[in-house]
């Protein structure tokens, strides 16, 4: 029995004197895939961010093959063989993708150091055989900023991995890409595996994990609750360790009557990322949208909300022709839409939450231009309690929530609106199980009560417990329409995947 | 993270108890101008505690104070605002040329510099809004127009010859104690404080400030309220223009030379964000008279102006480093 590559003894980190790290321990083999859970809140990121030198532990000992080792900064970690895929991308957008790769440790033509010439051309050659090598189709000249969400996620793997490191820490990586990137990340886990290459591997979606992961840590509340291999835990063992109590994942599907058309879309197109799309959504009714990531879907719906500007295309709203040329508009006629994003969308990161609940409807607490505090406390208040919103006050930041609570300040501020039509473009990305369930609850809830509600997932068993009726989109277009008996994994896939027919 | 907090085992600590560091990022500017005040109370009672001396600072402060206020609106909405200085000496000239004794009504040279700078602001505005030009070549631009348009409304030379009642506006006092310049820098500071704590327009101002993305999915008209904005700022240039050219009695084309520098520095002293969505109304009123009370006091101590200079810099430079070391260091 070798010594583990990695060991953390006995971490701990406060934050203004809040532990937020006590005891931490963990071991990591070599070779092994090692998950790490737990609820957003419970330390994970921050025991990352000490793996990589981000920041500094208060205490404990973090050993390398045996030797301890100091991280002071994140080039040491680097240098030690660490490297980490953010959950929050943080590519140079107007850099092409080939500078992206090698940034920070550029291929130089002669000279050393800062004042070596870059080789762009080799850069892009190495680029380029580093994506062959893991069948990436993304061309290295291009620029970061023209790339969608999923292809800078895979630049970045690309990234990390390309640096020789020994251990790759993977921070929620597939968050934001297709069941086909997953697919093409697994495959390249196990190769990193086969090469005695260590990931530290953070994730929510359980059935990833037990796909790919060896040894399972669960931490909660900065407590580190228990660490074995993958064979010892059952999705309900972990659910338990993560949350400490018992929570069953899958929200019942609640049967509402379903009522007249409130939102009707006839031939909407944008550009070319939207062809020629029509649906109506009634009220009471869940109505999915399937789809791969770059499918248009989010264009389809910010096209909907003013956001876009249609290049043709309909709207009714009740029956009646509309023109929504701008956010407001669309709030005015009763529609709200939950942005994918909600870090550069959805959230003024710099406000309380309560001044980003009440920023959509701030007219419903104003007279004549003048806030009405009280009555905003009260609504902020309200809002918190039943969106069970976890927050130190309605006078704190909303910068220092957790995703899911983030995520549930946006929900409270469009529900402020008391929208008709409510549309969610992936309400749950990122966010843990609890908050998750919450959100299915809330799903069901708005439904209950009359509200044609528009859901974006990419997570098929999420769409298809929450829908009863998907809309399936492929290239900007309608490919299809399956009502609640007629769901499968297959047949969405099916129509999800783009034809063969030749782009215009 | 904060999550925890809420856990019953850690309610002991009490996170949101009112701790020294969070009285000093709230009111450690107050603090510093206090103490600032005392030392010199103490180093030359005589001189600085004269009540003829301390309204001297007040009317000081109050130029640079009424800039700072529409400063303070451009960057919280996350722009900068660079032509100020400009615009004072170009409405000043105006001004003093429609106050020569019995040309016009009083009302119009009060109003005309007024509404002539609100005017140039909210071109400076729309085409930050409207144009996607950035904030700061906009303003660059109407700074170097402005200076110029200054010089050719007047041919160069400075306008003489205004009316006393021109005079009077900057240069009354009420009751022979307190100085209309006083006055008018109170109201326009409460004014804005009224507007940006108390308003849907002020809250907006904010919001556009902290992630104009999310503003403009959230309904906001982004683009409107940037330009107003520069309105705002460029209105209260033309007021600063109009009391400058009143209390000196004329109008100069070089007038306003780095104001908006003063105005600048005295809203980074008072805590504002240069990157926006963040400060407090007061923050730039105390960074105003900061400034003025600093340079009076360093002129009663018989400080070079040499000197000066270089400890009013310091005083910027640490101001913001306190800042940023308030809000949790530079990450």
């Amino acid at each position: 029995m070798t010594s583990p590559l990695l060991e953390v003894r006995g971490i701990a980190k406060s934050f203004n004197r809040n532990p937020v790290l006590q005891d931490v321990s963990l071991s990591v083999g070599r070779g092994e895939v090692h998950a790490v859970m737990g609820e957003n809140g419970a330390g994970k990121s921050t025991l990352m961010k000490i793996l990589m030198g981000m920041i500094s532990a208060d205490a404990g000992e973090i050993l390398l093959e045996g030797r301890p080792v100091s991280l002071r900064d994140p080039r040491a970690a680097m240098d030690l063989g660490l490297a980490m895929i953010h959950q929050e991308l943080s590519p140079v957008l107007d850099m092409e993708v080939a500078e992206n790769v090698f940034l920070g440790r550029e291929i130089r033509r002669f000279g050393a150091g800062p004042l070596g010439v870059v080789d762009l051309g080799e850069m892009r050659r190495a680029c380029q055989e580093l994506f062959d090598r893991f069948s990436i189709l993304i061309d290295p000249c291009v620029c970061m900023r023209d790339l969608s969400v999923a292809e800078m996620q895979l630049v970045e793997i690309v990234k990390a991995i390309s640096t020789s490191a020994k251990i790759v820490i993977m921070d929620e990586p597939t968050s934001a890409i297709t069941e086909r990137e997953v697919a093409i990340l697994f495959r390249q886990i196990d190769a990193l595996r086969a090469h005695g290459v260590s990931i530290i591997y953070i994730s929510h979606k359980l059935d990833e994990i037990f796909r790919i992961a060896d040894r399972i840590s669960v931490m909660r509340d900065g407590v580190m609750i228990v660490s074995d291999v993958a064979s010892a835990f059952t999705r309900d063992s972990i659910i338990r360790a993560m949350v400490g109590r018992e929570i069953t994942n899958f929200v019942p599907k609640a049967t509402v009557p379903i009522g007249e058309a409130v939102l009707t879309v006839r031939n909407l197109t944008w550009k070319k990322r939207v062809r020629d799309v029509s649906f109506s959504a009634r009220a009471g009714e869940i109505l999915g949208i399937a789809g791969l990531v770059g499918a248009g879907r989010s264009e389809m719906v910010e096209t909907l909300f003013g956001i876009r500007r249609a290049s043709s295309g309909e709207i009714l709203i009740h029956g009646r022709p509309e023109r929504i040329r701008s956010p407001g508009e669309a709030i005015r006629h009763g529609l709200a839409l939950v942005t994918e994003d909600r870090k550069t969308t959805g959230l003024n990161l710099l406000g309380t939450v309560e001044e980003n609940i009440s920023l959509a409807a701030i007219g419903r607490v104003a007279r004549f231009g003048l806030i009405r505090k009280g009555k905003e406390h009260v609504w902020a208040e309200d809002s918190i309690e039943t969106l069970r919103i976890k927050t130190l006050s309605r006078d704190a930041l909303v910068s220092s929530l957790s995703g899911g609570n983030q995520q549930k300040v946006v929900l409270a501020k469009w529900l402020m609106t008391t929208p008709e039509v409510i549309i969610l473009d992936e309400p749950t990305r990122g966010i843990d199980v609890g908050a998750k369930r919450d959100i299915y609850l809330l799903i069901g809830e708005l439904a209950r009560q009359g509200k044609a509600v528009i859901v974006i997932s990419s997570e098929l068993i999420e769409i298809m417990g929450l829908a009863d009726r998907i809309l399936v989109m492929a290239e900007g277009r309608m490919t299809g329409e399956l009502k609640r008996d007629a769901f499968s994994q297959e047949r969405i896939m099916e129509l999800a995947t783009p034809s063969n027919e030749v782009r215009p | 993270m904060t999550e925890r907090t809420m856990k019953p085992t850690a309610s002991k600590r009490r996170p949101r108890a009112y701790g020294a560091d969070r009285f000093f990022q709230d009111f450690g500017l107050v603090l510093i101008f206090v103490v600032v005040v005392g030392v010199l109370v103490v180093l030359s009672p005589g001189a600085f505690a004269r009540p003829a001396n301390l309204i001297g600072i007040i009317k000081q402060a109050s130029i640079n104070g009424v800039l700072a206020m529409g400063m303070m609106f451009v960057i919280i909405s996350g722009g900068i605002d660079l032509s100020v200085g400009s615009i004072v000496a170009f409405t000043g000239v105006v001004a003093a040329s429609l106050a020569h004794p019995g040309a016009y009504p009083l009302a119009l040279t009060i109003i005309a510099p007024i509404v002539l700078g609100a005017a140039i602001g909210a071109v400076n505005g729309a085409s930050v809004a409207y144009g996607r030009i950035p904030s700061f070549i906009v303003t660059l631009a109407a700074m170097i127009v402005f200076r110029g348009a200054a010089l050719i409304a007047c041919d160069g030379s400075p306008v003489f010859g205004v009316s006393g009642a021109f005079e009077d506006i900057a240069g009354g006092f009420v009751r022979d104690v307190v100085p209309y310049l006083a006055i008018y820098f109170a109201l326009v500071a409460l004014a804005s404080a009224f507007i940006l704590k108390m308003t849907v327009y002020g809250r907006r101002v904010y919001a556009i400030g902290g992630n104009p993305v999310a503003a403009g999915v959230s309904g906001i008209n982004v683009r409107a309220l940037q330009t107003s904005v520069y309105a705002i700022s460029g209105a209260l240039a033309g007021f600063a223009g109009l009391l400058l050219a009143s209390r000196t009695v004329s109008g100069s084309p070089t007038a306003g030379e780095g104001y908006e520098l003063n105005a600048i520095a005295a809203v980074i002293i008072g805590g504002v964000s240069m990157s926006g969505g963040v400060g407090h109304w007061y923050g730039p009123v105390i960074g105003a008279l900061l400034i003025a009370v600093i340079g009076n006091g360093l002129d009663i101590l018989n400080v070079s102006s040499y000197y000066q200079l270089v400890i009013q810099g310091l005083i910027i430079y640490f101001a913001v480093l306190a800042d940023v070391r308030s809000k949790g260091g530079l990450r």
